[in-house]
């Protein structure tokens, strides 16, 4: 589904993200792990669109789509949550999930999938008139994700969704990902958390300092002995 | 007289309000002071003024033709000037900002001439000197008056006028008012409105729901732009007099206001503007016309020192 090939990213001189493959597959979990400052958020930025790459190929489904501007992006099926979640703080909660829609016009399909969204997440229908900053971190991680759903994406980019939030509430996120996943939008998602991220992916990822290091199946990696003793903390 | 001075600093302030509100969209979405847009609303006026006199249209007709080139020539602004330079520093776009600013003097100056000319008397119509209201006191009595003063009571020589309202003061009053209920509705209750302040609160994330930022910004500057056109003709018919300069003071009163509200706040630079539109009339009446420029100036440096983030600032406006 999403194929990328010698990925390279910099910010002015710093080269962020070195020449990646990255290859996911239609309907998957893939998870990209990696310490602070790998390079994951830069990668999911330049799928994005936010970021141009240097060198290398990104390709849709066999279309390129390095170049193109984020918001072609998001009207060609990707969507990012980004790190930090990044709601519109003075917007009200229906305000931030029409906005996620802002790129479609089939008025039907988008009542319908807000009427999903608010049944992913109920306290979000609850909250529909207030500012999306007065939510809680928990609250504005669900409307993150409901607002990227809004677009009806095939492929959701997810950075980090468990930052900062208690265990309790990062499970309940984790499922809902998994019944998103199985409604059949593909997921990419990057965590710090690996131990979780494994667990619900299929596919994993491990970069190291802009450089993919480790590639495969997700229930191997959680068993290799350099993720183990980097990441999982044994 | 009191009320008097009230309704003349509501007219210039209404005006000043069209005006800021310009800026503050502009620097709410941008993070840039858009110094040629003064000029915008001298250009709005002079189109008019051609309109009338060249095309011979109506008022209404000119004004609305006025508003919808200017909304045109702030997107043609936008696009060839300040796009090139999002990434660069600001510094650059504020720079490019006053070299536009003079650019379009010196253009209005080539096309219509540096003296001052009167707006085309004949296309004004005639009622909008006659008085639409007044209140006048004669021998102890209180007279309100809908329409002229009658004569028999304008003939008394113990008049006095408390307070008189002209229709064209109606008219710029009203204008303006359906103008910013206008612009909120657009702003609060459309698909576009809403992206503009999605643009202004994370450009980043709002590229990220599929907003076009550059589109949604050309859109900004041809509403700020369009209510910059309206303020020129409007002020243009008051004081019956254009010039190519004229853009520039109303231009820094403008700022003044918007700055004053809190910049980035819609509703902060209409109230900003209203304060100094009547700080402007009042302290002509009752301190000094002399004066009357340094009190907006006075008044602007008092909030900036006492409250930086402006009358309807929140900390969120200052951030951006
Ligand atoms: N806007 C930026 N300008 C310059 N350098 C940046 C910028 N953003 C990130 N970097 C640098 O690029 C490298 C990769 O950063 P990135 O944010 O992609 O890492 P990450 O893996 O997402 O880390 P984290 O787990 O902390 O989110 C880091 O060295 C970081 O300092
Ligand atoms: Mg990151």
């Amino acid at each position: 589904m999403l194929e990328l090939r010698g990925v390279t990213t910099a910010y002015g001189l710093l080269e962020a993200v070195k020449g990646v493959d990255i290859s996911i597959r239609d309907g998957e979990i893939a998870c990209l792990i990696g310490a602070n400052g790998a390079g994951k958020s830069t990668t999911l930025l330049t799928i994005a669109g936010v970021l141009r790459p240097l060198r290398g190929t990104i390709a849709l489904e066999g279309h390129r789509i390095d170049g193109l501007s984020a918001d072609n992006i998001v009207q060609r099926g990707v969507s990012l949550v980004p790190e930090g979640r990044r709601i519109f703080p003075d917007l009200t909660v229906a305000e931030n999930l029409s906005l996620g829609a802002y790129a479609r016009r089939d008025r039907a399909a988008i009542a319908n999938d807000l009427e999903w969204v608010f049944g992913l997440f109920p306290h979000l229908a609850e909250r529909k008139g207030q500012k999306g900053g007065t939510l809680s971190g928990g609250e504005q991680q669900m409307l993150a994700i409901g607002r990227a759903l809004m677009a009806h994406p095939r492929l959701l980019l997810l950075d980090e969704p468990s930052l900062g939030l208690a265990p309790r509430i990062v499970e309940q996120i984790f499922e809902i990902l998994v019944e998103i996943n199985r409604r059949g939008t593909t997921l990419f998602l990057v965590e710090q958390n690996a131990h979780l991220a494994l667990t619900v992916a299929q596919t994993g990822y491990v970069m190291e300092t802009g450089r993919i290091v480790l590639h495969d199946r997700a229930d191997r990696l959680i068993k290799h002995p350099q993720v183990r003793s980097a990441y999982l903390g044994e | 007289m009191f009320p008097q001075q009230l309704i003349n600093g509501l007219t210039l302030g209404s005006v000043y309000a069209l005006v800021a509100v310009g800026y503050t969209m502009v620097y709410g979405i941008i993070q840039l002071i858009n110094f040629a847009h003064g000029e915008i609303y001298m250009i709005g006026a002079y189109l008019a003024f051609t309109a009338i006199a060249v095309l011979h249209l109506p008022f209404p007709a000119a004004l609305l033709l006025s508003m919808a080139s200017c909304a045109l020539l702030g997107v043609a602004i936008d696009f060839v000037a300040y796009r090139p330079l999002r990434k660069a520093p600001r510094l650059a776009a504020l720079i490019t900002a006053i070299g536009m600013s003079l650019f379009l003097q010196n253009i209005a100056q080539a096309i219509w001439g540096a003296n001052t000319r009167p707006f085309p008397f004949e296309a004004i119509p005639k009622f909008f000197y006659a008085s639409a209201f007044s209140l006048v006191q004669v021998g102890g009595a209180t007279v309100a008056t809908v329409g002229e003063i009658p004569t028999e009571v304008a003939a008394r020589p113990d008049l006095t006028i408390v307070l008189q309202i002209s229709w064209l003061q109606v008219v710029i009053l009203t204008v303006s008012l359906l103008l910013m209920v206008g612009l909120h509705l657009i702003v609060h209750r459309t698909r576009i409105g809403t992206a503009m302040r999605a643009c202004a609160q994370d450009q980043m994330m709002a590229s990220l729901v599929g907003i076009n930022v550059n589109r949604v910004i050309g859109f900004t500057f041809a509403l700020g732009s369009a209510l910059g056109a309206a303020a020129g003709v409007l002020v243009g018919v008051y004081y019956n007099a254009i010039f190519p300069t004229m853009g520039y003071r109303v231009g820094v009163v403008a700022f003044a206001a918007a700055v004053l509200g809190g910049i980035g706040n819609v509703v902060g630079a209409i109230l900003g503007g209203l304060i100094l539109g009547l700080a402007e009339a009042l302290g002509a009446a009752y301190i000094s016309s002399e004066y009357r420029y340094a009190i907006a100036y006075a008044i602007m440096i008092l909030v900036i020192v006492f409250k930086p983030s402006g009358l309807m600032g929140s900390p969120a406006a200052e951030r951006t």
